[in-house]
């Protein structure tokens, strides 16, 4: 046997975890994880008392402050983080790159630069104004980028970055020109779950359910599409197809969370990276994790922001970025220890 | 001798450059056809065209008589399994996960995967010998373990016809000659094997039928024994040699007389 032919040494094999299991241990963490964060906040419902509420509805101030404030956001923090982080899943598959982030795509820059044009024409002040302009940003940023990058992922995420270096700047520019859209913008600018449990979320919540379970239906194209270019087409997985529809989810997913909560960074990078080595390359096993670890994510994030401030709420996105940002060094620093 | 594989006056093209203008060729059915030429001679665009993953200018590729173009596709797929050069593994994976991979003709989006599926892979799995390797991640292996893992991936897809673009390249002359025994095994268990090799005498040796290519053209194509010879090396390699018969396999063999500069 030649030197070049001896195989690496084995990693240390450990017991693994059934992927079904880890993915029922994940569940339960989310409701539990979820139960404490409609029970904490400036009135703490005690978690008895939300499972009662939830369960059995007595009327009482608590069952009215859970079912009307604190449900509603538990599920927007939900639907939100399992959106952003398979959008990251998506986007990271996609473009073959495990730093991509849905961003990148030129979605969230499409989504604030429509937002400050919206308040500098004086339409988009009221959080239902915002809530169309977001998208309407969104979905144009994401149809000018497929436009330009076509069916290549390198030139897709080239063609995002600039178009949201170049929209930053003239949005930043609009901005210091008109002080009235610098406020509305503002606020939108702070990836922040609070309030906007109380605007309409039929129509954003809808769209990411049926966007993840759409995620789940590709995920098996996709599997297929990591084995390159060639060996996917034969295999009969439809490439173009198959990205074509990966982008469009990407764009819905992350376009209708950012409408609703704003910019948040970090969850759509961060969750696929821990969820990575237990999915073991497979895409379906990927995607079911991050639409759990998402949400636990952002929970706790949410639970964070109402918490770590005694005076009041930090936004949520401060919160994912300071989360985010030791998660990150770690993860790279797990996934490097494994590459060599 | 059938050829329900042909390619009928297709016209290439790879980029901007013209590969094949009106080629003709004929897969003979359940052989073992190896392509040989020149680096450049258009060789791995034929076999590319073959499979869908090039669509001819002009002319047609068809297979049962019905243009390839008009299968959907994974009804192809089924039909036609097929290894690039240099299949790149998504990281993580370990063996038993890719090769099931190859079931994903047979699957549907949804349904989970079937007791069929299960024993195409198990299959799969003995004939190309990665059994032993079935838990170990496919970034892990040497070389040689990672080809055999790749063609029982493609082995796991089922399909009469396996075409294999330079399987051998990366190789050292021992797995060479193990992977090339494999592949004429399958083709002894009914498969068409197609594959475009580099070295004329392992083709000679494992070919019923080679194919003799250069400058996008057919030179000569048949038995290696019958269409051999020194004037045919010359004409494809620009090679002057003699052929004498392999001491093995009586196959011809080509030592080429080029004096050393």
């Amino acid at each position: 046997m030649s030197a070049a032919d001896r195989s690496l040494p084995v990693a240390k094999t450990r017991r693994q975890v059934p992927r079904a299991g880890l993915l029922l241990g994940g569940l339960v963490l989310l409701g539990a994880v979820a139960v404490l964060s409609i029970g904490i906040g400036a009135h703490s419902v005690p978690p008895a008392e939300v499972v009662r509420a939830l369960f059995d509805y007595q009327g009482t101030d608590d069952h009215v402050i859970v079912w009307d404030v604190r449900a509603p956001r538990a599920l927007l923090a939900v639907a939100v983080g399992a959106a952003l982080a398979v959008a990251g899943a998506l986007i990271q598959i996609l473009g073959r790159n495990p730093l991509a982030e849905p961003g990148v795509l030129g979605v969230t820059a499409g989504a604030g630069f429509a937002i400050t044009i919206g308040s500098a024409l004086g339409l988009a002040g009221g959080q239902a104004g915002q809530l169309v302009f977001a998208i309407i940003g969104s979905v144009a940023a994401a149809l000018l980028v497929m436009a330009v990058g076509r069916q290549s992922p390198l030139r897709l995420v080239l063609t995002g970055m600039v178009l949201t270096a170049v929209l930053g700047g003239i949005a930043l520019g609009l901005r210091m020109m008109l002080p009235d859209a610098f406020d509305t913008y503002r606020f939108w600018s702070v990836g922040t779950l609070a309030g906007r449990e109380q605007e309409p979320l039929a129509l954003p919540l809808a769209a990411i359910g049926v966007s993840l379970l759409g995620a789940l239906l590709l995920s098996r194209p996709l599997n297929a599409l990591e084995l390159g270019e060639s060996v996917a087409q034969t295999l009969g997985a439809g490439v173009a197809r198959t990205r074509t529809a990966t982008v469009i989810l990407i764009t819905v997913l992350s376009g209708a969370a950012t409408a609703v909560a704003g910019p948040i960074l970090f969850v759509g990078l961060i969750v696929p990276h821990l969820v990575r080595r237990p999915a073991a390359g497979s895409v379906p096993w990927l995607t079911l994790y991050s639409m759990v670890l998402g949400p636990v994510l952002l929970l706790v994030a949410d639970i964070g922001s109402r918490v770590l401030l005694p005076t009041g709420e930090v936004p949520v996105a401060i919160v994912t970025a300071f989360l985010g940002g030791p998660m990150l060094i770690w993860a790279v620093r797990q996934y490097g220890a494994g590459t060599r | 001798m059938t050829t329900s594989l042909t390619a009928q006056g297709v016209t290439l093209r790879y980029g901007d450059r013209v590969v094949s203008t009106r080629l003709n060729l004929g897969i003979p059915d359940g052989a073992f056809t190896a392509i040989v030429g020149p680096n450049a001679c258009g060789k791995s665009t034929l076999l590319r065209a073959f499979v869908r993953l090039l669509r001819p200018d002009a002319g047609q590729v068809e297979l049962d008589g019905r243009e390839v173009g008009g299968y959907p596709s994974k009804a192809l797929a089924r039909r036609l399994g097929f290894l690039p050069q240099d299949p790149l593994p998504p990281e993580d994976i370990k063996v038993r996960q890719l090769v099931a991979r190859g079931r994903f003709p047979h699957q549907s989006l949804l349904a989970v995967r079937s007791p069929q599926d299960k024993e195409a892979v198990d299959k799969a799995m003995t004939a190309a010998g990665v059994t032993d390797l079935a838990d170990r991640l496919v970034r892990e292996l040497s070389g040689g373990q990672r080809q055999r893992v790749w063609i029982a991936m493609v082995l796991a897809q089922e399909t009469p016809y396996l075409l294999l673009d330079e399987p051998t390249s990366f190789l050292d002359i021992t797995h060479q000659y193990q992977l090339l025994g494999l592949l004429a095994r399958l083709r002894g268990e009914g498969r068409t094997v197609i594959t475009v090799l580099h070295d004329i005498n392992q083709a000679c040796r494992f070919a019923d039928h080679l194919v003799a290519m250069r400058d996008g053209r057919v030179v000569a194509e048949g038995n290696p024994s019958d269409i051999v010879d020194a004037t045919l090396i010359k004409d494809v390699f620009d090679l002057p040699s003699v052929i004498v018969p392999d001491p093995v396999t009586g196959t011809p063999m080509v030592v080429p007389t080029l004096e050393e500069e």
